[in-house]
């Protein structure tokens, strides 16, 4: 299939499925992690999960911009875990603010 | 819409943990598990059972969840798995037109394009397209039928196994057998047999 684009890292040793990544960037794969984790501990129905993961789908497309799927993935997440009380928006945005502001005094920055 | 997702990603892990509710090391394991184990050569092994095994192919057919459960493939979500046959007269897709529902027990997680809104919209409306995009053009005569995934049943595609296979035990008809064509955007015949 990429016989014309020899160039292509296959040999790098990232998770492929019949050739696609299945993340793209760490935090996908531990958003994903982190809602399949909840579910597997009873916290949350996928039912309820998926109906949330749809939502903010089809409101990124009304929208006119298809968000990446991941991006609506952790949307969803967020809404799951607040609807359910299991955190408040409060801790969400003093927990990100905190990890922000670590982060732009971290050493480095690899974007 | 999200600012910054790999910061927000870290504060929900990080407070969820604190409380107790999910372990760093359980999301290892379940990220390893996807990335690494489940995946399409399940399916393949599945399909390729129920074409060596009458018996199997109908209850593969007949109660998807429980045929793959003797080979210990359990859905997470506690979904119910169809298996849907491809014949001479029909062929079968599977989308989820509303988000992204996929077999993930016997096919892993699902590709970029399935998730994407030009799959996801144009499958059900236009699936002999879309078909042909993927490479496959079907006879006029065959019917096309789309199965819309949702949480609470997924869908797999039993292809119909390729002509001069009839020798192959069950281990090399699985190595035969994509994903895409448990999806049902291609076949064997025009996917794989020239590769194997």
């Amino acid at each position: 299939m990429s016989a014309d684009i020899p160039s292509l890292p296959e040999d790098i040793g990232l998770p492929r499925d019949n050739g696609e990544l299945l993340f793209e960037a760490p935090w996908e794969a531990r958003a994903f992690g982190v809602a399949v984790a909840l579910h597997e501990k009873g916290k949350f129905e996928w039912k309820a999960f998926s109906q949330a993961l749809a939502a903010q789908i089809r409101r990124s497309e009304l929208a006119g911009q298809s968000n990446p799927y991941y991006e609506s993935w952790l949307a969803a997440l967020r809404v799951v875990v607040t609807h359910d009380k299991m955190l408040t928006p409060g801790d969400i945005d003093i927990r990100s603010e905190l990890l922000r502001h670590q982060d732009d005094h971290g050493h480095t920055h690899s974007h | 819409m999200i600012e910054d997702p790999g910061v927000l990603t870290k504060a929900l892990e990080a407070l969820l943990v604190e409380k107790g509710l999910i372990t760093s090391e359980r999301i290892d394991e379940l990220v390893k598990s996807y990335e690494e184990d489940i995946g399409p050569l399940r399916g393949a092994q599945v399909v390729a059972r129920a074409w060596s095994d009458a018996d199997y192919r109908k209850r593969l057919l007949e109660d998807g969840r429980s045929a793959v459960a003797e080979f210990g493939y359990i859905d997470p979500h506690g979904a119910e798995l169809v298996a849907v046959e491809n014949t001479e007269q029909v062929h079968n897709m599977v989308v989820c037109t509303l988000c992204s529902c996929y077999p993930w027990s016997v096919l892993g997680l699902p590709p970029a394009w399935y998730k994407s809104f030009a799959y996801r919209s144009r499958a059900v409306s236009e699936p002999r397209s879309v078909l042909e995009e993927f490479g496959l053009r079907l006879p006029e005569t065959t019917e096309i039928r789309v199965w819309d995934s949702n949480s609470d049943i997924r869908y797999m595609v039993l292809p119909q196994r390729p002509s001069g296979t009839e020798s192959m035990e069950e281990k090399q008809l699985a190595e035969l057998v994509t994903r895409d064509s448990m999806i049902g955007v291609a076949t064997i015949e025009s996917s794989n047999l020239e590769s194997a």
